[in-house]
């Protein structure tokens, strides 16, 4: 898959944002680009990204590991990550995560057997009036969900199954 | 009370323009291009007595003299990175109130001679850049952004860029290296942005909140802000409250309100009943303060929360009860910080791992006194080595946890 002419547009649009200067500047907005479609971003697009902003290969896998956001590897369809730091762990966020693991079957950092969750840990989401709550990094970029319960996330793992969020 | 910056509470649909205009809207930065200098803007700020409140409360207009107008072209980047637990403030104006964040970013690179800004967002909030997106192509449709704005020599460009998760991207130096296209690890200073910035160019950054009270300051006049809040801290600011208050939640109130005020007339006082033990006023990189009747009673400004021996950051006030021992909290506080280290510096990047090793060894029941002294040293030997100041932040909670509720750690280790 060739990054500039699946989505020329968006790409043209991307680089068009910063000076000739500041080209390299693209980088993190064509890695989100990259990791649209599976999830993570693969070798073949690091080297276009590397050639399209003129730096090596090394420099973008070097973001790529810098950066949460951003995966090397596969996982499940949506990256469900629930925050445990310290304001939401207040307000039970830690029971929240391990009465999640054992109604999924899975651990942190485990897959559904299905392939559709990835269940991660994270640090604040700036929601930590509206605790427990996950974000879910997905197909369709990154959605909030807060002042969750076990069963509303039950509910919206069916929802997702049936491919809708 | 009316608000000031959260204005969405008592204004509906102010998100959209068609409101906002309706309700003096945009009419700062016309006056603002079409009858003043960008140097009267930035006295005029000054004046204010506005501070930054990205969590340093450096004094905005002061900031926006320093740029350097030999050197062009001039950015200027607001900082909406919003990731110290605790705090939630900026998203709640960015995704209700826009466009008068907007119109002060506007304001803001205006006075500095700015024609670029951009937006910096964790990569967290991809739904609000989006959001921002569709309010910036409306304001250029309406005339508020582009060419020869207002029929004058000034034309000015807002972006948003996207971080992708990293808090040490919220340091301002780490931040331009971020939009850059690099890692997000800090920059020696000086120079300091406003000399050499983004590109290298003289560069202004302020925090969302900052620049959202910009445009009423333009409106009402700088004695009208300095008329709110106290002596050494004019105006309003938003409180994100958060830990185990009934009612979580951001509350815009004067500085000089008391933790007494916003925990239990705003808050709805602690879950249970109990009584409040620990107060973290700047989020995890806060000195925990120790809670008694006279800290509750203490205004709520930079001055009176530093003679507590604490800080007030960006007023991200997490409150503990006393269900909650100290140890925990600095569990907690430690595997932030160790995931956050950039790992540029050896103090910091080592510092937050063994850190984060003795307080997971303590926390499992497994740690001894020594463990405990131990903790304690690694944060003092962190103090004053560490390259930027999220190595200090680190400490804050360790020292002050350790030393302000000894008898917590005792506890912990208590068996061993
Ligand atoms: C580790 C660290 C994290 C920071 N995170 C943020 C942040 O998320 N948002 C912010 O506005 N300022 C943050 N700051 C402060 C910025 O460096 C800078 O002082 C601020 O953006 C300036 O804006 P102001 O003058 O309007 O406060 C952080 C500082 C440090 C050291
Ligand atoms: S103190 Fe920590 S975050 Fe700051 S430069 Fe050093 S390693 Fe990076
Ligand atoms: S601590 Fe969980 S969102 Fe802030």
């Amino acid at each position: 898959m060739s990054l500039v002419k699946k989505y020329s547009k968006e790409v043209k649009q991307i680089l068009s944002k910063y000076p000739p200067e500041g080209r390299r500047s693209a980088v993190m907005p064509l890695l989100y680009l990259a990791q649209r479609e599976e999830g993570y971003v693969n070798k073949a697009a690091m080297r276009e990204i590397a050639q399209i902003l003129e730096i090596t290969e090394t420099e973008v896998a070097s973001i790529v590991g810098f950066y949460t956001l951003y995966h090397d590897e596969k996982a499940g369809k949506y990256r469900m990550q629930v925050c445990t730091d310290l304001p939401c762990a207040l307000r039970g966020a830690d029971e929240f995560l391990q009465n999640l693991c054992g109604n999924l079957g899975i651990k942190v950092g485990e897959t559904t057997p299905d392939g559709l969750i990835t269940l991660e840990e994270v640090k604040c989401l700036a929601g930590c009036d509206k605790a427990p709550l996950f974000q879910t990094q997905g197909p369709d970029g990154i959605r909030y969900h807060e002042n969750m319960t076990v069963d509303k996330t039950m509910e919206l793992i069916e929802a997702l199954k049936g491919g809708k969020e | 009370m009316t608000h000031i910056l959260l204005r969405h509470r008592d204004i509906p649909d102010i998100h959209k323009l068609n409101v906002y205009k309706k309700n003096g809207g945009f009419a700062a930065w016309k006056k603002a291009v079409t009858k003043m200098t960008p140097a009267e803007v930035t006295e005029l700020v000054k004046n204010s007595g506005l501070r930054g409140r990205g969590g340093a409360g450096f004094p905005t207009g002061t900031k926006w003299s320093f740029i350097d107008n030999k050197v062009f072209p001039h950015y200027f980047v607001a900082n909406a990175d919003e990731s110290e637990p605790g705090t939630f403030k900026d998203r709640e104006i960015m995704e209700n109130n826009p466009f008068q964040f907007l119109e002060g970013l506007a304001i803001g690179s205006y006075a500095v001679g700015a024609n670029v800004a951009y937006i910096y967002l964790r990569g967290e909030s991809w739904q609000i850049a989006s959001l921002l997106d569709e309010k910036i192509a409306e304001m250029e449709k309406a005339g508020y952004l582009g060419e020869n704005l207002f029929g004058k020599d000034y034309s000015l460009k807002i972006y948003t860029h996207l971080g992708a998760g990293a808090y040490i991207c919220g340091e301002e130096t780490a931040l331009l290296e971020s939009l850059e296209g690099k890692r997000g690890q800090p920059r020696l200073r000086p120079p300091f942005p406003p000399a050499v910035g983004l590109y290298g160019k003289p560069t202004i950054i302020n925090n969302v909140e900052t620049l959202t009270n910009v445009p009423m300051i333009l409106a009402n006049g700088a004695d009208w802000y300095k008329a709110m809040g106290t002596a050494d801290s004019a105006g309003v600011k938003i409180f994100s409250l958060s830990g185990r208050v009934r009612k979580p939640g951001n509350y815009e109130l004067p500085f000089g309100a008391t933790f007494r005020q916003l925990i239990y007339e705003h808050g709805g006082g602690i879950m249970d009943g109990r009584p409040v033990k620990v107060i973290m006023p700047a989020g995890a990189s806060s000195s925990m303060i120790a809670v008694d009747d006279k800290v509750l009673d203490t205004p709520m400004d930079y001055a009176n929360v530093r003679a507590l021996r604490s800080e007030l950051g960006s007023a991200s006030v997490i409150v503990i009860d006393d269900t909650v021992s100290a140890d925990w909290i600095v569990g907690k506080t430690v595997s932030f910080f160790k995931h956050e280290s950039c790992g540029k510096c050896t103090p910091c990047r080592e510092g937050t791992y063994w850190m984060q090793n003795i307080a997971k060894r303590i926390g499992a029941g497994k740690g001894t006194h020594d463990d405990v002294d131990l903790l304690l040293n690694v944060a003092k030997q962190m103090q004053g080595k560490c390259f930027c100041a999220l190595g200090e932040f680190a400490t804050m909670a360790v020292v002050t946890g350790i030393e302000r509720f000894p008898q917590d750690f005792r506890k912990a280790v208590k068996s061993n």
